[in-house]
């Protein structure tokens, strides 16, 4: 583990170095991340150009499921968004370079081609989430101040998971990574609008299938003083450490069984 | 002629072979139908009628657009990659050298993926949308005929858009930054984020003239019936105007690339 960490914080450190090596390169490429992201959130200002509510919720709090669920999602992209490109390595056959390295190949997959551009998300889903706050009046308690951090990186957490799942299933279906965008990409929209908008069917199914309602929903909803729509018990807001531990380490077993099901390309 | 029919139809069977990612290109294309779908039910219930479409026209709005992301490139794409990459690497050299027109070449290509595309990624998420939603989709062929005639001049003005960014790496010899800028602008002018009727005032008049309304907008706008008559025949008018203004453009400026390719001696 640890060497595995110590291992992708080298390589990281060499794809920056060598990303920075080109500075105006990088700084265009991170505004673009910078822009891209942001123009999910002008879709939802043009929504909210003719409307005052989206599903009974306003536009700063809709802000604020959108900042919670951007951040998280920056999160785990920054560090782990490499890995949906495991499919091509599979593909050509580049991926028996890294089996032979002494290093663990999560770590080489998850830190190859590091983009520190990808920091424009965490950045642009952090100013809408600032802006969000200082709109909504909320009553901060201590415990709404320890959930808000612990919501960020849980959800990283959990967004992480699908990242290496999504990977997993490369190793039997490489050209299928679009799947993957399905869950990643799609989840992040989908948490940044309130659930009441979707159907209660989909909701239970990302809460208790595919528990991308912890990644924010669930957390956020206590903070801004709503009702979740499934009527879960309240304890449940507290859940997310514990199913973001869940879901890594399924994530975890998941890519041991796709390694060793690896077969090489041959030739 | 033949030249280029042959090369529509290796387009058309290059994209054919991928099953498993042509699969998965489906299955997104309906999970992100769904959840845009859910928040314009939720957004027409707040205002009814917004942009000139009920409900169910809206949500029809929505699996049209799941049904031409891929064929119209709705976020750039499809050949671009691979040409930049030969125009960075030189091999555009060769090219040139070939009997054949690169602007024709490429064009039948893409044509053929994108009629590929069609079939593959447009009509399951249609089908979808159309089991789990009311839509509103016509029933008379002819309308659907307009439709696809609109889809076709669509692809056009979205081939000539993106050769032009792809000729612009003759100069900035990066395309990094100006694919995505028109990645980009492709996502948000054709109408994939919210429908160019439903924007606020001017910037809807604006968009609703600009050629990536050619994309989406348009071909949606036939199939909802929206436009009959006079107005059907201007709006086919007014995609294949886009498609020859900018094809053109991009003829000129490919004569002017092709020079700057000698001067460098390739």
């Amino acid at each position: 583990m640890a060497e595995g960490l110590r291992a992708y914080g080298l390589i990281v450190w060499m794809w920056t170095r060598s990303a920075l090596a080109y500075r105006a390169s990088f700084l265009m490429t991170a505004a673009v991340n910078f822009a891209a992201t942001g123009l999910d959130f002008l879709a939802i200002l043009l929504m909210f150009s003719q409307v005052d509510r989206l599903g009974g919720f306003s536009l700063p709090e809709v802000a604020f499921l959108y900042g919670t669920a951007g951040t998280a999602f920056g999160l785990a992209d920054l560090a782990l968004g490499s890995m949906e490109r495991l499919g091509g390595r599979v593909r050509d056959g580049t991926l028996d370079t890294l089996l032979v390295r002494p290093v663990p190949v999560l770590a080489q997959v998850a830190a190859d081609r590091f983009a520190l551009r990808r920091i424009g998300r965490i950045v642009q889903g952090l100013l809408v989430l600032v802006w969000s706050v200082t709109r909504l009046e909320l009553h901060w308690t201590a415990l709404d101040l320890v959930l808000l951090p612990m919501m960020l990186l849980s959800g990283a957490g959990i967004f992480g998971a699908v990242f290496v799942a999504g990977a997993a299933f490369q190793f039997w279906a490489g050209d299928a990574s679009e799947v993957q965008n399905s869950f990643t990409y799609g989840g992040a929209t989908l948490l940044q609008y309130p659930p009441s908008v979707f159907a209660k069917e989909l909701v239970r199914g990302v809460t208790f299938v595919m528990p991308l309602a912890f990644v924010n929903w669930l957390p956020a909803l206590r903070i801004l003083g709503r009702q979740d729509p499934l009527g879960l018990p309240g304890w449940v807001d507290f859940a997310p450490p514990l199913v973001a531990v869940a879901c890594c380490a399924l994530a975890g077993a998941a890519w041991r069984a796709g390694l060793r099901s690896y077969r090489s390309t041959g030739s | 002629m033949h030249l280029y029919a042959t090369v529509a139809a290796s387009g058309f069977r290059r994209h054919a072979t991928y099953r498993v990612a042509t699969a998965a290109g489906v299955f997104t294309n309906t999970v992100f139908g769904f959840i845009t779908a859910y928040t314009y039910i939720a957004l027409w219930h707040e205002r009814p009628h917004l942009g000139g479409y009920d409900q169910s026209m809206a949500l029809t709005y929505v699996w049209i657009g799941q049904a031409l992301f891929a064929t119209s490139s709705l976020m750039g794409g499809g050949f671009q990659d691979e040409l930049i990459e030969r125009v960075r690497s030189g091999d555009i050299a060769v090219d040139l050298h070939r009997p054949a027109d690169l602007q024709a070449w490429w064009l039948a290509a893409d044509l053929g993926r994108a009629g590929y595309q069609l079939l593959a990624r447009g009509a399951v998420p249609m089908a979808c949308g159309a089991l789990a939603f009311d839509l509103a989709l016509p029933a008379s062929p002819a309308t659907w005929a307009f439709f696809l005639l609109s889809v076709a001049l669509g692809v056009l003005v979205s081939f000539a858009l993106r050769y032009l960014v792809v000729l612009s790496v003759f100069w900035l010899m990066d395309g990094t930054g100006i694919v995505a800028v028109s990645g980009l602008s492709t996502l948000f002018f054709s109408g994939m984020l919210l429908p160019l009727n439903a924007f606020p005032g001017d910037l809807s008049a604006i968009a609703l003239v600009l050629p990536w309304s050619a994309l989406l907008q348009v071909p949606a706008d036939i199939l909802l019936g929206r436009h009959t008559g006079g107005a059907l025949a201007a709006a086919l008018a007014f995609q294949a105007a886009w498609a020859v203004l900018l094809l053109g453009a991009g003829r000129l400026l490919q004569s002017a690339a092709t020079r700057k390719v000698v001067v460098q001696g390739g």
